[in-house]
């Protein structure tokens, strides 16, 4: 459990070095430090950096969405908040809006999501997983739907292609909006590593928390606000990349467990390292086209999904 | 013996709706108090009310003289724990890490275990006979394994009271004589007060010193075993035809059930 962090760090190392240096454009090692290199270098640096900070934000809010729901399958992507947060987004650019307010109409977006499928999902008070399952990927259908329409109506250059909503990518269109989103997605979290002993009682039962003194309504709250927030910067500027928040968290449970102190730094660095890689295989396994990296974690996060699904009676 | 909860004109439910009209009762410290009565009766609602899940609609609940609504909810569980019906769990963690979260209201956020808080910890796991679980995953226990470990997470929490919920339902009669030993034990030797719902009405003659008696919401009988469990009270309240006997060994009531078929016959 100790040694994971440190193998992750140099795996992490690693994966940034082969990001650097493989792409579409083939430079010779020698070259590496040559200014004709410098700008490919560059935007090679800062997509490794977005990628980085894109696998963690997803991976730490699936694991935040997974306690709380006390279901495996729980995930920005699948529940409909990253529609929800690209619907916020499209419709913020066609009316103009900009800046900072691009995230928030975002965060509009995924909360308005998150709500409509927890209530669609409910039944007496409880969540049982199909319907959770079933209104997550309903909403998350239309509302791309709703994104697809706009897209092709509005003509708004602003508002990239449809593939680049819906499938994402971690090209690095403006790097003022990187670098709010990278404060918003590392803030996010730090206040999440805060409840990591809250996000314990709350697995193990709400009631079971209420009983260790944890303020679960408003800690709830709180928590579902953060992974909003995180999920609707990242999708600002990267577009709706699904399965991360599945597959990552899942596989970490089965290496350090389910202890939140541990599993978010742990899952962290994995899903950095996964995401740079997913990048990374993005732009070179067919140059110079680049597969959108949605593509990618998709083809390999459903098979995860079924093996959860058919395993559901146990979250390792 | 000093009084520790004192439940004044509680009422409460779900929805508006009062399940718990009106209870009044004390519970002083050292007690083990077995709350009965039928299906419905408000039994687990009244332990939700009292562990605070539930806010009360109307009436008081003190602590040791204090409002518990005016506790911090932290302050609140560092003095009771809960035990529930059948916790399933669905993480994977170990015995280790569910008993070591006893200590959670006793901690900031943040704040890692101390040496202390482990020693708490280790000593629930010996009370519980639990130790040799400690590695294993929760989600790998037998269900007496699982209650067990259950307890010592509430032991951790260093309790002066104690609810539990029918913590015996889903065990065969060892492991629910394995259980109820336990807490008797705990009541006697770590004087720890105890509250607790139970279904069978000889297990709480047998280990509880007082018994409340529910029936639609209100308290109907309230006192030692011997008061409390007689034909009459059983037969008013839980609308079927019993015997009361004293069990030879323990001198405590004892109720022996009479089937329909034999009633005919003029038993």
């Amino acid at each position: 459990m100790k040694k994971s962090i440190p193998v992750l760090f140099i795996l992490l190392f690693l994966a940034a070095a082969l990001g650097v240096l493989k792409g579409s454009v083939q430079i010779p090692l020698k070259d590496f430090l040559l200014k004709d290199s410098q700008p490919i270098v560059q935007l090679r640096i800062l997509r490794i950096f977005l990628a980085a900070i894109a696998g963690s934000g997803l991976a730490v809010s699936g694991i935040v969405l997974q306690a709380i729901l006390r279901n495996s399958l729980a995930e920005p992507y699948l529940l409909g908040t990253s529609s929800g947060a690209g619907l916020g987004a499209v419709i913020a650019i066609i009316l103009g809006v900009s800046g900072i307010y691009l995230p928030l109409a975002a965060f509009l977006g995924a909360v308005l999501s998150i709500i409509l499928v927890y209530n669609l999902a409910r039944e007496n008070n409880k969540i049982p997983e199909q319907s959770l399952i079933l209104s997550g990927v309903i909403v998350s259908v239309a509302l791309s739907a709703i994104i697809v329409f706009l897209i092709s109506i509005s003509g708004n250059e602003a508002l990239h292609e449809i593939t680049w909503w819906l499938w994402g990518s971690l090209q690095v269109f403006d790097l003022k909006l990187l670098l709010t989103v990278a404060a918003i997605v590392l803030a996010g979290i730090a206040a999440i590593f805060c409840f990591a002993q809250d996000l314990n009682a709350i697995s193990i039962g709400e009631e079971e928390a209420m009983h260790l003194g944890v303020d679960i309504e408003r800690v709830k709250k709180i928590l579902i606000l953060i992974t909003s927030l995180i999920t609707a910067s990242l999708v600002c500027i990267c577009g709706i990349i699904g399965f991360v928040g599945l597959m990552i968290p899942h596989m970490m449970r089965l290496v350090v467990g389910p202890n939140h102190k541990v599993l978010i730094p742990v899952t962290c660095l994995a899903a950095a390292c996964f995401m740079i890689a997913c990048d990374t295989l993005s732009r070179t396994l067919i140059p110079p086209l680049e597969i959108p990296i949605g593509v990618i974690t998709a083809i390999l996060g459903a098979p995860t999904f079924i093996f959860l699904l058919k395993h559901k009676a146990r979250i390792k | 013996m000093s009084q520790l909860l004192k439940i004044n004109n509680l009422s409460g439910g779900y929805h508006q709706e009062a399940i718990v009209r009106d209870v009044s009762f004390e519970v002083n410290s050292g007690d083990f108090l077995g709350v009965i009565g039928p299906n419905g009766s408000g039994k687990t609602t009244l332990l939700r009310l009292l562990s605070r899940v539930l806010p009360a609609q109307r009436g008081s609940i003190f602590l040791q003289g204090q409002d518990i609504r005016k506790l911090d909810l932290k302050e609140f569980c560092q003095k009771v724990a809960f035990v529930q019906q059948d916790t399933a769990i669905n993480f994977s963690f170990t015995v280790w890490e569910i008993v070591l979260m006893g200590r959670i209201p006793h901690l900031k956020r943040l704040q890692p275990e101390s040496l202390h808080d482990r020693e708490i910890a280790q000593n629930a796991l010996i009370m519980t006979d639990t130790t040799e679980l400690k590695e294993k995953a929760i989600d790998e226990l037998s269900s007496g394994e699982r209650q067990r470990a259950i307890i010592a997470k509430a032991l951790t929490q260093e309790p002066v009271l104690l609810f539990l919920d029918e913590p015996t339902s889903h065990l065969d009669i060892g492991h629910q004589i394995q259980i109820l030993d336990l807490l008797k034990k705990l009541n006697r030797q770590n004087d720890l007060t105890i509250v607790m719902v139970l279904h069978d009405l000889n297990l709480a003659s047998e280990y509880c010193n007082r018994i409340l008696l529910l029936d639609k919401g209100k308290v109907y009988r309230e006192g030692a075993p011997e008061e409390v469990l007689n034909y009459r009270n059983i037969e008013a309240v839980y609308k079927t035809v019993v015997v009361v006997k004293e069990n030879p060994i323990s001198k405590k009531p004892y109720c022996i059930l009479v089937p329909e078929e034999e009633r005919k016959h003029g038993h």
